[in-house]
């Protein structure tokens, strides 16, 4: 290997049954999902030495379709990032440009599959984690629907937004690990039946023809224009394979960022309380009472997750809650029914997946405003629980682009479809 | 970063108006409430970083009521023995334990 990416945080073979769906491929899995006696870290201080006793369900699922896992891959820490330059284990380096980003926050897992080093990769999906690194790498990842895979043993960060999803080198690949680890599981009582039977990989046939594309004009505004061009030219090849493309506009995803930065910092608030230094994870030295020897503990979190647990903290506090929690629930209401009513006239949603060509590293790292902005394109489909898959739709001055197809909830085989049709024209 | 009164932070009715009160001190106390000790740079760095960021979160105002009417039904099961963690996988991870327990700090 040339080039060390840094995409590993732990290197550790687990080998998978020897026959199934994935028989024969290797995975990288992102560190935050629990494998039974390899240390899962979230990329975190406060996890460094932590050792799961159990597997998650989507782990299981992996190794026994017969994949062999490969590593532990790098990720921005608890998720929080879209570079993955947060991780207490230092960045990733983008396989596409070792001196760029390669997104975040399942960067490992992303350049993993770009760099050669796994076949397929898990990563997690909160507000565009996984869409955003394969995006920025030249991978495919896709965003499934809410409550179509098992967040049993994903160490959570905001519960009502992220999902585990597939990345591969194409969207066959991609589509045939969603198979594997789609449907219900008795310890999420969020998954439903949906996914138990399906074959997802079917319906990466190319054949868009009469497919209706809305072409969302609120996600172009402001978009890098070599980004726009890229995509553009990408959702051309579907109009010349048949598909028809619509001008739709859906004016809450203005306030999709912000809606989705105060929901996940308040849920990550509550949700990283559990970092207590008791049961598990790093402990400070204090010998004071218990409030003193928390708040010291929690010293070990790095900025990025202090940042959201305080921004949190406040957007929920007595005199604020209404001012930010609130309007940001009504805000993913209102994104909901936006999305809803589009899918009446159009069968799958397009647009970049990514504003913005891959940062340089340590470009937006000072900079946390201009980080979380990034996610403009990716976040509204996590408040409107919906599907979406990022495929490569070409280059631009030699940088990797995708192009986000979003569907209707459960609507994963028509996004599948029309990637493929990306990818064959490619 | 503005120098409104403290008083006037309890009482923000729009994240407008919230945006405008954040300070050092608005800083340590919600660092307080959130139970993370902070470098005193740290807390410098998050009232300049905090007072852009709520700034731009001050958007929502925008946003009219929506009604939010969730299609969600409770997910229920049988209250019955399963298999868990043994008592060793538990406390496997823990920095000390005592006679097969958790010890924490004092509470007091």
């Amino acid at each position: 290997m040339a080039v060390d990416h840094n995409v590993f945080i732990t290197e550790e073979s687990i080998e998978g049954e020897t026959a199934g769906p994935l028989a024969g491929r290797t995975i990288a899995v992102k560190d935050n999902l629990s494998t039974a006696g390899v240390r899962t870290t979230c990329g975190s201080e406060m996890l460094a030495d932590y050792v799961p006793p159990y597997d998650a369900t989507a782990v299981t699922r992996v190794t026994d379709a017969g994949a062999t896992i490969v590593g532990k891959a790098n990720m921005d820490e608890f998720g929080m990032g879209t570079t993955t330059e947060t991780s207490a284990f230092g960045p990733t380096r983008n396989p596409a440009d070792p001196e760029r980003v390669p997104g975040g926050s399942s960067g490992g897992s992303a350049a993993a599959v770009a760099a050669g080093e796994a076949d397929l990769a898990l990563g997690s999906d909160t507000g565009g984690s996984v869409r955003c690194p394969a995006a920025f790498c030249g991978v495919v990842g896709i965003k499934p629907t809410y409550g179509l895979v098992s967040r049993y043993g994903l160490v959570a960060y905001a519960n009502s937004l992220e999902q585990i999803g597939p990345i591969a080198n194409t969207v066959e690949d991609a589509a045939t690990l969603l198979d594997v680890i789609a449907g219900p599981d008795p310890h999420d009582g969020t998954t439903r039946e949906a996914g138990a039977d399906s074959d997802y990989a079917a319906a990466a046939d190319g054949d868009v023809d009469g497919m209706t594309i809305g072409v969302v004009t609120e996600l172009f505004d402001g978009a890098d224009e070599r980004v726009v061009e890229t995509v553009e030219a990408a959702i051309a090849d579907l109009e010349a394979r048949g598909a028809e493309t619509v001008e739709v506009s859906l004016p809450s995803l203005e306030y999709a960022v912000q809606a989705y930065y105060v929901i996940a910092m308040s849920e990550a608030s509550s949700n990283l309380a559990r970092f207590d230094g008791v049961r598990y994870g790093h402990r400070g030295e204090s010998d004071g009472n218990w409030n003193e020897s928390f708040a010291e503990t929690r010293e070990a979190f790095g900025a990025e997750v202090k940042r959201r647990i305080l921004l949190g903290t406040y957007a929920l506090s007595a005199g604020y809650h209404d001012a930010y929690y609130a309007k940001a629930q009504d805000a993913r209401a209102w994104i909901k029914a936006d999305f809803d009513d589009a899918f009446e006239s159009v069968d799958a949603i397009a647009s970049p997946t990514m504003p913005v060509l891959p940062f340089e590293l340590g470009e937006s790292l000072d900079d946390p405003l201009r980080m979380y902005l990034a996610d403009a394109n990716t976040t509204p489909v996590n408040l409107a629980n919906l599907p979406a898959i990022s495929v490569p739709a070409g280059t631009a001055d030699g940088l990797p682009v995708g192009l986000q197809l979003v569907g209707p909830a459960f609507g994963e085989e028509t996004i599948v479809r029309a990637a493929s049709a990306v990818e064959d024209a490619l | 970063m503005s120098e409104t009164p403290e008083s006037d932070a309890d009482t923000a009715d729009t994240a407008a108006a919230a945006a405008a009160a954040v300070d050092a001190e608005e800083v340590r106390h919600v660092a307080e409430l959130a139970r993370v000790n902070l470098a005193d740079d740290e807390v410098d760095r998050f009232a300049e970083e905090f007072a852009d960021i709520l700034d731009s979160f001050a958007a929502l105002d925008e946003v009219p009521e929506t009604e939010r009417d969730e299609d969600l039904i409770n997910v229920m099961r049988a209250d019955e023995v399963r298999e868990g963690l043994t008592q060793e996988e538990a406390l496997a991870n823990a920095a000390e334990t005592e006679d097969g327990f958790f010890k924490g700090p004092k509470v007091s």
